[in-house]
């Protein structure tokens, strides 16, 4: 490459760069303005001019919105849930994705197609059917009722699968030669090989269910037993139009997922990708 | 090796039960009912009477269905497009980072895409607030006349196409940085040293290189906004609901507001095949693709 190109290489590239960096900026700039706006005193929040800090940062929206909703009950609610079904997904999918991939049963084939079909099918499509269920077993408004439907992620069993199915078989062979028991083969040999993957899917699967939207709206009708998610649009009366408090309740909300990303960046970086099919 | 496979049976059992059992219970018999149902009349708690294919020939007529499914096709054509291209441009502009700064980056696009739905529509509902919206005070700026987004028939949709891209590019973008990082670098070397210009790169190496990727992303968001409800019935709250009718909320609205379970079912029947025949289609393409390369 002569001088001139690796000039203009680097004159473009340049330009590029401070684009990209400029346009994350702009990107993020909706969520800095909300948080911004929820730490303004209500006459501050409606000014007709663009304020980019408030004049007299303030806490009293956050004070307000957990004083004057039940947000702490949807707090709870949401943490129950979302651990219920990640503990429950995780531990079902782990033992699963282990039989499919080290095991050989009558039905092994078959099981595994139908779980690779399912990943084709619109769970939304089934809420009518969601709803008879819950409603049947008596479940409506309760932990258990929001969680059923959502224990359903194929693509959590096809990770472990194909997880489990890189480990050599001879573990497995050496293990049962020494008359390990088969759960001792599980527990103390393939999951902590795995550990990293385990933590990966349960962080995004908390994730998931923490922000799932439809189900929990459909299978609650009681205010107290909302999830946080629910919970924050389906009482804009008691906020009327106070546009920093409903902000403030948002904050809340997305609080203990953005920083579960931003902690754990990396793995869930990995489990999304691993979870689109495409290795990390 | 010897295989105790009585034993290997009974274990592989007890392992595979719990998941089967949830899975028959929350999965396998909802879709068999859903589909019984849709050839009923039945309320939608309750028993009802077999009608055959009355419910599926009455969407043949209603006007509200043909509205659901144009809206749904209309807006999965705003969202999956532009979506899919403006990931690509931000990966290719993020992979060009390194390290620390590139870390920062790509949180600030990803970030979006880890909140729940509801933050969103609380965030953009504020952006783009008539009265209030720091959107508004720009377009003032550039003496544009304000628009009440939300409300208005003609950009509801546009809007919230804007908003699903900028919620879920995250994840696109996050695919497309794998499959860039995956391109050998010598590749680029040797294009370097053959002088090639920016532009022949990128069409000669990394689109064609890429490819794979970006039809797993142009169908995972396809799929995905077929089943569009939760941002359209969330910024049609106080609005009017009956003019962005898509599919979703159309299942949600005869079977949760109108109480008819049958008629529900059949159109979210629609939506499954819908999806199904999108997704085997994927497949298929997928695998051509692969033959094709080889």
């Amino acid at each position: 490459m002569n001088v001139m190109a690796a000039q203009r290489w680097n004159f473009w590239g340049g330009t590029i760069t401070a684009l990209t960096v400029v346009w994350a900026i702009l990107w993020a700039f909706p969520l800095y303005w909300g948080v911004i706006s929820s730490l303004k005193p209500d006459d501050e929040v409606v000014r007709p001019y663009i304020e980019l800090w408030p004049e007299t940062p303030t806490l009293e929206n956050y004070i307000d919105a957990l004083t004057t909703t039940q947000i702490g009950l949807w707090y709870i609610n949401s943490v129950a849930v979302a651990v219920g079904v990640t503990v429950i997904t995780i531990f079902t999918s782990m033992l699963c994705g282990y039989a499919i991939s080290q095991l050989r049963f009558p039905g092994r084939i078959a099981l595994w197609w139908l779980i690779l079909a399912s990943f084709m099918v619109p769970i939304s499509a089934l809420i009518i059917n969601h709803f008879v269920l819950v409603a049947n077993l008596g479940l409506i408004n309760s932990w258990a009722g929001i969680m059923l439907p959502q224990l359903i992620h194929p693509v959590i069993i096809i990770v472990y699968k194909q997880f489990f199915d890189q480990v050599p078989k001879d573990f497995r062979e050496a293990a049962v030669m020494d008359n390990a028991s088969e759960f001792g083969i599980l527990f103390k040999i393939y999951m902590p090989m795995n550990w990293g993957v385990t933590t990966a899917l349960s962080i995004v699967c908390f994730i998931w269910t923490w922000n799932a939207f439809l189900w929990p709206f459909l299978s609650v009708t009681r205010t107290e037993m909302m999830t946080i998610t629910v919970g924050i649009t389906q009482v804009n009366d008691a906020f009327g139009v106070y546009y920093a408090r409903q902000l403030s309740a948002a904050v809340l909300a997305g609080l203990p997922v953005a920083l579960a990303y931003l902690f754990f960046q990396r793995r869930v970086t990995e489990a999304i990708t691993l979870s689109a099919g495409i290795k990390g | 090796m010897l295989r105790n496979s009585r034993t290997e049976r009974l274990v592989a059992l007890v392992l595979v039960g719990p998941f089967l059992a949830i899975y028959l219970l929350a999965f396998v018999y909802p879709t068999v009912q859903m589909f019984r149902i849709s050839f009923t009349d039945a309320p939608l708690i309750g028993a009802g009477q077999w009608v055959g294919l009355e419910n599926y020939l009455r969407l043949d007529n209603d006007p509200m269905f043909r509205r659901a499914l144009w809206n749904t096709a209309y807006f999965v054509l705003m969202t999956v497009i532009p979506g899919t291209l403006i990931a690509l441009l931000i990966a290719l502009g993020v992979s060009r980072l390194k390290g620390r700064f590139q870390a920062i980056v790509l949180a600030l696009f990803f970030l979006p895409y880890i909140l729940p739905v509801s933050v969103v529509y609380l965030i953009w509902d504020w952006t783009l607030n008539f009265q209030f919206g720091i959107a508004m005070h720009v377009l003032d700026w550039l003496a544009i006349p304000r628009v009440p987004v939300f409300k208005s028939r003609v950009w509801f949709l546009p809007a919230v196409a804007g908003v699903t891209i900028w919620w879920t590019a995250g994840f696109s973008i996050l695919l497309f940085l794998a499959g860039l990082r995956s391109i050998p670098a010598e590749i680029y070397e040797a294009a370097a040293l053959d002088n090639s210009t920016r532009w022949t790169t990128f069409r000669r190496i990394t689109w064609p290189l890429l490819w794979p990727i970006t039809s797993l992303v142009f169908t995972i968001q396809l799929i995905l906004q077929l089943k569009i409800f939760d941002q359209v019935y969330l910024f049609s709250i106080g609005g009017r609901p009956n003019d962005n009718m898509v599919l979703v909320y159309y299942v949600f609205q005869k079977a949760f507001q109108q109480n008819q379970g049958g008629r529900a079912a059949a159109v979210a029947v629609t939506l499954f095949v819908l999806v199904v025949v999108v997704s085997v289609l994927q497949f298929q393409l997928l695998r051509f693709a692969e033959r094709r390369r080889r």
